[in-house]
């Protein structure tokens, strides 16, 4: 039985085990309707094939999966009608237009003809490709490809919309207005949205509560304000040097034990304190070693820091993933 | 009532992008008329004529099917279209029957060219045309689950057109379409019994020139229940390797 306070997505200890490596290691959470839920982590982390698990893409090892208080472990193909999928990749057909593609995908939920040219058009629309709705799908670029994909999602009105990474690998303007429909979608219709995102900062400007899992496992799971909270009281310094400085951190920590320090890249690092940082000493020990300093700033704490803390893998490194993954 | 609009939506979708595309239409022309032509030319008569034209309708259905499931599915698997598929609310089972259908009509369709130039050529007065039709389907429907289950066991398209040879060409002479079965060395007998196209064969025999070896009733069934292993094999292999 179900009733209208069931979360949207309860997931208990859901494992998935390919091969003997644990994909996804016991995890646990709940998506209240209505929310923007974000699922943050490095690539390789878990995060699409959770997104599969929920979906029926693939098959839990272990573990349950309810959608609206309905448990959908034997057969998630009778819960697809209340999802709208949006993958990674714009799984479009290349060969139809635009208009084509939202009428086929909309028929795949039996939406009779002209129900479905209708909430096509209206789509076409809202995702700005009205003009090129005739266009075949090969002919758009990667961010309008993005914008038909994510109106494929939608194109039957789901409760819930999975979303794997809708904003990687496109310009910024398109990035914004996915963001934007993502917002209207959920504050107009009350859909409940899960993400996948790469994105520190999309994840902080979109979600309600973010759970960071890295090698399958859930790591912190939190609303965005509790979690910037718990790094709020810090003081964070950015040192930029001219030049690679490997042994930055493992030196200042030990030459100033009352901070602590995190390498950004080869040449940067943040000290981190929990009281005001003094940088005037910090300047002299790396005059005394011969290391040039070309900028210090503080930094104000943000989710990325947390992010940072909490999973031990610094934020450059999931940049460069990114940037990897887009190319 | 919605799952019907799925169906006709995916079978229509393939008409008009894989189907009807100009390659596609005069491969499923040519091929079954130079085949048809090639063996015509050879034969002496219009009663070689008509004892060739079985034979030339079976290759013409299991190579039109085969090939184009190839690509209607392990195209889009690698595309990842297909992936939206299998996202879609609708059965496995209503899926692959829309998926196929596509290809059971386009082997339809390759059968009567061969069976026009037939007709022109020697006349075909006599055959039992209502079996005739119901074998051709059969055909069509067995080959078609036959390029299911190969498309759903690999991964790449040109694995897929090699897998299918691996089948396709024994079967060229294997299955009594050119000449019997009887002729063929004792060893090799049995394998002629476990090929589907051998039973389709024999119906196209027996309806054209009235010589078969087995009961049509019997050839028929043997046709159903590959027909229907095929397919449950294929769901099968489908939701083991795509549903990981």
């Amino acid at each position: 039985m179900t009733d209208g306070s069931d979360p949207a997505i309860q997931v208990i200890g859901l494992t998935k085990i390919y091969d003997k490596i644990k994909a996804v290691d016991q995890i646990s959470f709940e998506v209240q309707r209505g929310e923007i839920f974000g699922l943050l982590g490095p690539n390789g982390a878990g995060k699409t094939t959770t997104i599969n698990l929920l979906t029926g893409l693939a098959r839990p090892s272990s573990g349950s999966i309810n959608i609206f208080g309905r448990n959908y472990n034997a057969d998630m193909r009778t819960g697809q009608h209340l999802m709208g999928i949006v993958p990674s990749e714009n799984n479009l057909y290349e060969e139809l237009d635009g208009f084509e593609n939202l009428c086929f995908c909309a028929s795949l939920y039996g939406m009779p003809r002209v129900e479905r040219e209708k909430r096509a058009r209206e789509l076409l629309e809202l995702v700005g490709l009205d003009t090129v709705g005739k266009k075949k799908f090969i002919a758009y670029s990667r961010g309008m490809q993005r914008r038909l994909t994510i109106a494929a999602g939608i194109i039957h009105n789901p409760p819930i919309l999975f979303l794997d990474e809708p904003t990687t690998g496109i310009d910024v303007a398109s990035a914004r207005q996915i963001r934007q429909m993502i917002r209207q979608m959920n504050e107009q219709n009350g859909t409940t949205v899960f993400l996948t995102t790469h994105y520190i900062e999309e994840a902080e400007r979109l979600c309600e509560r973010i759970a960071f899992i890295v090698a399958g496992r859930i790591v912190k799971i939190d609303s965005v304000e509790s979690l910037v909270q718990d790094v709020q009281g810090q003081h964070i310094m950015q040192f930029s040097f001219d030049g690679a400085y490997p042994k930055a951190c493992e030196e200042l920590q030990s030459g100033f034990q009352h901070v602590t320090c995190e390498a950004v890249s080869a040449n940067t690092v943040r000290v981190i304190s929990g009281e005001r940082i003094d940088i005037v000493p910090f300047i002299r020990y790396f005059e005394s070693k011969g290391i040039e300093v070309t900028e210090a700033r503080k930094i104000q704490p943000s989710l990325e820091d947390v992010f940072v803390r909490v999973t031990g893998l610094a934020a450059e490194e999931m940049k460069k993933e990114r940037e990897g993954k887009s190319k | 009532m919605k799952t019907w609009i799925a169906f006709w939506s995916i079978f229509y979708k393939d008409i008009k992008t894989y189907y009807l595309k100009p390659p596609n239409i005069s491969w499923g022309i040519i091929f079954p008329f130079a085949w048809g032509l090639m063996f015509f030319i050879r034969s002496g008569s219009a009663l070689d004529i008509r004892s060739i034209v079985p034979g030339v309708v079976a290759v013409s259905i299991l190579f039109g099917t085969t090939s184009l499931l190839a690509v209607t599915i392990t195209f889009e698997k690698r595309r990842k279209t297909f992936d939206r598929l299998l996202l879609a609310p609708i059965s496995f089972e209503l899926l692959m029957l829309a998926k196929t259908s596509g290809a059971v009509l386009f082997g339809v369709l390759n059968a009567f060219v061969p069976i026009g130039v037939g007709a022109v050529l020697a006349g075909l007065s006599g055959t039992a045309w209502l079996p005739l039709v119901l074998g051709v389907v059969f055909i069509a429907i067995s080959s078609t689950f036959l390029g299911l289950f190969i498309a759903v066991s690999v991964a790449e398209v040109f694995e897929a057109q090699t897998f299918s040879n691996f089948f396709r060409f024994p079967m060229l002479f294997l299955c009594g379409l050119f000449f019997p079965i009887e002729r063929l060395p004792v060893f090799l007998q049995p394998l002629s019994y476990i090929l589907p196209l051998t039973y389709g064969a024999d119906i196209l025999h027996g309806t054209v020139t009235h010589n078969h070896r087995l009961p049509l009733w019997l050839d028929f069934i043997v046709l159903l229940v590959f027909c229907v292993t095929l397919f449950l094999l294929s769901l099968r292999n489908v939701r083991r390797k795509w549903i990981l």
